[in-house]
């Protein structure tokens, strides 16, 4: 991955009522959900709509990111701007959904980076190019790489279904 | 090596002897449950089936169940047009576990599993909705998935690409005292393990106080326990499974399942007791779910709106509680009461019990079955600076709609007894 910036830096436990409030679950389409990221972020917002964030930036989250609801539109949302989510951990459902939509996410325990940041995801490494720090990446899960290396779930599905029916 | 409950389900699920924690599987898919975001899955199904010269066809319509419950009645022309799409495909596919928007067979979809039989001992049950994890309370292995996991399911009858998940063993001994309930186990669980303590993991229930419990009471303590980042909850069936089954959920006896139980050498990532009889009222704190407090901590916090109800606590027995606190008492002054039944049967049943008239001449609103203002989307929305206290199950900034507002979460009792004097009360103290 080409260096990017971070674009937002997050604490612990954000869940996705903070990343894509309830009140817009009724919004689906992948095109349309990104309108409403971090729709409750007054400064996120300005700066959306200012067109201040630019697509490929980074997002650098504390534990257990992507807490609470499975609502899909958290991850579709993040993905409308081309985001890797780089996070000491993410919760189950968000890590699942991501993968199934292709976002960029990136277990990393150790990741300390600013606002601002220039990082560099290479060689099983965060580099904050700023800083001048690196902090190691855990891999994903076994079980997910398989549908990343398809290019997603529905990718991955329609596959085993062509399968099924000796396509 | 002896296998957990979620293991023995997988194993089975799967046609192996054994699994063990880390192995990659697919388990078959005994029910897919969505909601309102079904509109999002039947797009993602659609996508897979285009190109491949194939008819759109779900792999099992009498295994996929669709309730309506997030925004019942539809709260827009957006959302009324997401239930249209969803119910023209249900006919379509003819998917009969189908329920729509009314008064004699509605309500939250994590009721309404148990309440129809849906959900049976040993099997495997995925969910487009977090707290999926309450059907766990039946004996079974059910989970949260996401949309486009849910149209793979759709397609393909199996779940990809699982990994058997590691089992916290929890163990809760003793008898409740007086106003303190399942809610407080579970909250006082959650502050215990932390808002990720339990993630990928499943959490297992045992000892006297949960063989004591009602499903009722295992439906709050399986269905929170997402919030401690459990990939599922599970109380292994027992009697009162086998008798909530019959008898409540009209199952025959004959198609109840043997119950699964774990090996008596399973192995566990970790073990945790809890004696229920040490157990106060407990108060998770925003923003988070895990912020647990006992009550002595918080009592006296002035509360602007009561909500009981939700997936959560919105049963008859939690109804129960509440108009037995309320009876003859009023809501305070400068307090909001609302309670949301979480299914129309259980509607009705307060409503013959005469509970509900009570909570009325008390000064509650009662609303309509469904999620309500749990998640903030079009009713009891909360005025800056506004403080919350609801038995639902998330106090995340944002939550109920408005992040300048604060949302507190505890147990009926506590909700009914603060709703009197209009701040946080612990109900063991009386008089209020």
């Amino acid at each position: 991955m080409s260096m990017s910036r971070v674009v937002m830096k997050v604490g612990d436990d954000i869940s996705t009522d903070i990343i894509y409030p309830g009140r817009f679950m009724a919004t689906v389409l992948p095109t349309e959900t990104p309108q409403f990221a971090f729709a409750d972020n007054p400064e996120f917002t300005r700066k959306a709509k200012a067109g201040e964030i630019p697509s490929g930036g980074v997002i650098v989250a504390g534990k257990n990111f992507g807490c609470g609801s499975s609502r899909e539109q958290a991850a579709s949302s993040l993905k409308g701007y081309d985001f890797a989510v780089v996070a000491r951990d993410f919760a189950r459902i968000f890590l699942q959904n991501a993968i199934n939509l292709g976002l960029n996410t990136v277990i990393c325990p150790g990741i300390e980076a600013e606002e601002g940041d220039e990082i560099e995801i290479a060689g099983g490494m965060v580099h904050d190019r700023t800083s001048g720090r690196s902090f190691p990446v855990e891999p994903l899960p076994k079980a997910r790489q398989a549908i990343i290396d398809a290019g997603g779930l529905v990718a991955y599905t329609r596959r085993l279904l062509l399968a099924k029916h000796g396509r | 090596m002896g296998m957990t409950v979620v293991e023995k389900i997988l194993a089975r699920a799967t046609g192996q002897p054994s699994v063990k924690v880390g192995d990659v599987v697919e388990p078959r898919v005994d029910l897919a449950m969505s909601h309102e975001n079904g509109a999002l899955v039947i797009n993602q199904f659609l996508e897979v089936f285009e190109g491949t010269g194939l008819e759109p066809e779900v792999w099992d319509p009498s295994r996929i169940a669709i309730v309506f419950d997030h925004r019942v009645p539809a709260e827009s022309s957006k959302t009324a047009g997401n239930q249209k799409k969803i119910r023209e495909f249900v006919a379509r596919q003819g998917i009969v576990k189908f329920h729509d928007i009314r008064g004699d067979r509605g309500g939250i979809c994590h009721q309404i599993l148990p309440e129809y039989g849906y959900v049976l001992p040993g099997a495997v049950v995925v969910g487009t909705d977090s707290h999926t994890t309450s059907h766990g309370a039946l004996g079974c292995f059910s989970f949260g998935i996401g949309a486009t996991e849910m149209a793979s399911v759709w397609t393909l009858g199996s779940v990809l690409n699982v990994e058997v998940p590691a089992t916290i063993k929890v163990v809760v001994t003793g008898e409740f005292p007086e106003y303190v309930a399942p809610k407080d186990l579970v909250l006082h669980l959650i502050g215990r393990l932390t808002a990720e303590g339990a993630n990928f993991r499943v959490i297992e229930f045992h000892g006297d106080t949960i063989r004591r419990m009602s499903t009722s009471g295992r439906l709050v303590v399986c269905n929170m326990t997402v919030e401690a980042g459990a990939t599922a909850g599970i109380v292994p069936a027992d009697a009162e499974t086998f008798r909530y089954l019959t008898e409540e959920a009209g199952v025959r006896a004959e198609d109840v399942p043997a119950a699964v139980l774990p090996d008596a050498d399973a192995v566990y990532a970790q073990v945790v007791e809890i004696d229920a009889s040490k157990l106060v009222p407990q108060i998770a704190c925003p923003h988070t779910v895990d912020n647990v407090k006992p009550i002595d901590e918080v009592t006296g916090i002035a509360v602007n709106q009561i909500v009981i109800g939700s997936c959560t606590n919105g049963r008859l027995d939690d109804i129960e509680i509440a108009a037995g606190i309320l009876k003859g008492r009023k809501v305070a002054e400068g307090t909001r009461m609302l309670v949301f039944p979480a299914s129309t049967r259980i509607y009705l049943e307060a409503m013959r019990r005469g509970w509900l008239a009570t909570l009325m001449e008390a000064g509650a609103v009662v609303m309509n079955s469904g999620c309500g203002p749990c998640l903030g989307i079009h009713q009891g929305a909360l005025a800056d600076n506004d403080v919350a206290l609801a038995t639902t199950n998330r106090n995340f900034r944002g939550r109920m709609g408005n992040p300048k507002a604060e949302v507190y979460l505890c147990s009926p009792a506590v909700a009914a007894a603060s709703a009197v004097t209009g701040r946080i009360t612990d109900p063991r103290k009386g008089g209020f």
